[in-house]
């Protein structure tokens, strides 16, 4: 980023269209690669707990709000477990390749 | 654990009002201090660390650039190169959330990012952004993030709710890591050290077992510096991640 003191403003121009062009494919691969199995094991734990605890919270407002006293806490807890694993799919697959 | 005396483990993370009276009135409290420190000790790294302008950096001059091309080239790789106009947001909030964490291992000093609130705040601003951004580039069709294409139509009031819910825990999952990673750092050297101080009063076999908590809380610091530099790294390189599903949706 700091080395374009010499060489012409065509030339420079050129080095930074290929940074830019090699860096343009590149995916994002995400901070994995190094984690712990300790790591991995607290992030999956964090994201189950934090989808339920959302799911938990708008239920418990929609009831609230509702006067259905039960029934979309219910509910919700079943999609915030399901969002939690979908949230756990999605950061143990690699993105998807396209 | 700590049954004698008051040892509170939790007692360090407990808001006071600084700056004497003048805090009082306004409730000024020490983690706001800290806040203000952080802050000016950043923007003093990039003054006073940039004001040499040397072709050959001196140290401070090349932390300064190494911090800033860092993160910038890791801005740009993990959006896109469309990712630099999110910089400066990236910068801050790495450098605010790396402060808290650095300043709260110094000895009478606070750990900010030990509070939900701050960490939820930080979180709560970042999604914000990302939605904001995503709503900004993609209008309506951002929308579509929340039904993947190719799915049957059929189970859409199942995955919208799902994603809609995956989508809105970011937030709770950014704030509960960081703010769990400090809590439980501070918390373990708060009880080895207690154990130091009732070995110490235990005699003189007491006193040579309480040499093992002190050498595992020199430990503690080096692991503590580690995730103190690891949670906020964690923490840009995930807002990043939220910022290049807002510009690309996929």
């Amino acid at each position: 980023m700091s080395d374009d003191k010499g060489g012409s403003f065509e030339e420079r121009l050129q080095a930074a269209q290929t940074r830019q062009a090699s860096n343009a494919p590149a995916p994002a691969s995400g901070a994995k690669g190094t984690a712990s199995p300790m790591g991995i094991g607290v992030r999956v734990g964090i994201e189950l707990v934090s989808a339920l605890a959302v799911s938990v919270a708008i239920g418990w407002g929609l009831d609230r709000w509702l006067g259905t006293r039960p029934w979309f806490l219910a509910l919700f807890v079943l999609l915030g477990g399901a969002a939690g694993v979908a949230n756990v799919w999605r950061l143990m697959m690699p993105r998807s390749p396209r | 654990m700590a049954a004698e005396g008051k040892m509170d483990a939790l007692g360090q993370f407990e808001l006071h009002t600084a700056l004497g009276g003048l805090g009082r009135s306004v409730n000024f409290t020490n983690s706001n201090l800290m806040m203000l420190l952080g802050g000016g000790l950043i923007i003093g790294l990039l003054y006073y660390g940039m004001k040499p302008r040397a072709v050959v950096p001196g140290r401070l001059q090349s932390l300064a650039e190494i911090s800033y091309s860092g993160l910038l080239s890791m801005t740009e790789g993990s959006i896109g190169p469309e990712g630099r106009r999110f910089f400066p947001f990236i910068f801050t909030l790495f450098f605010f959330v790396l402060m808290g964490n650095m300043l709260g291992l110094l000895p009478y000093s606070f750990t900010y990012t030990s509070h939900i609130a701050v960490t939820f705040g930080l979180a709560l601003l970042v999604i914000v952004v990302v939605t904001a951004v995503a709503l900004r580039i993609h209008g309506m069709h951002f929308f579509s993030y929340f039904f993947p294409e190719g799915a049957p139509k059929l189970l859409a009031p199942l995955i919208i709710p799902i994603e809609v819910i995956s989508y809105l825990s970011r937030p709770v999952s950014l704030s509960i890591r960081l703010f769990a990673n400090m809590v439980a750092g501070h918390v373990m050297f708060e009880v080895f050290a207690t154990f130091i101080v009732l070995l110490g009063g235990a005699g003189v076999l007491g006193a040579s077992i309480g040499i093992l908590p002190l050498v595992l809380n020199v430990v503690l610091v080096g692991f503590e510096l580690l995730v103190a530099a690891l949670q906020a790294y964690v923490f840009a390189i995930l807002t990043c991640i939220y910022l290049h599903d807002a510009v690309h949706l996929h």
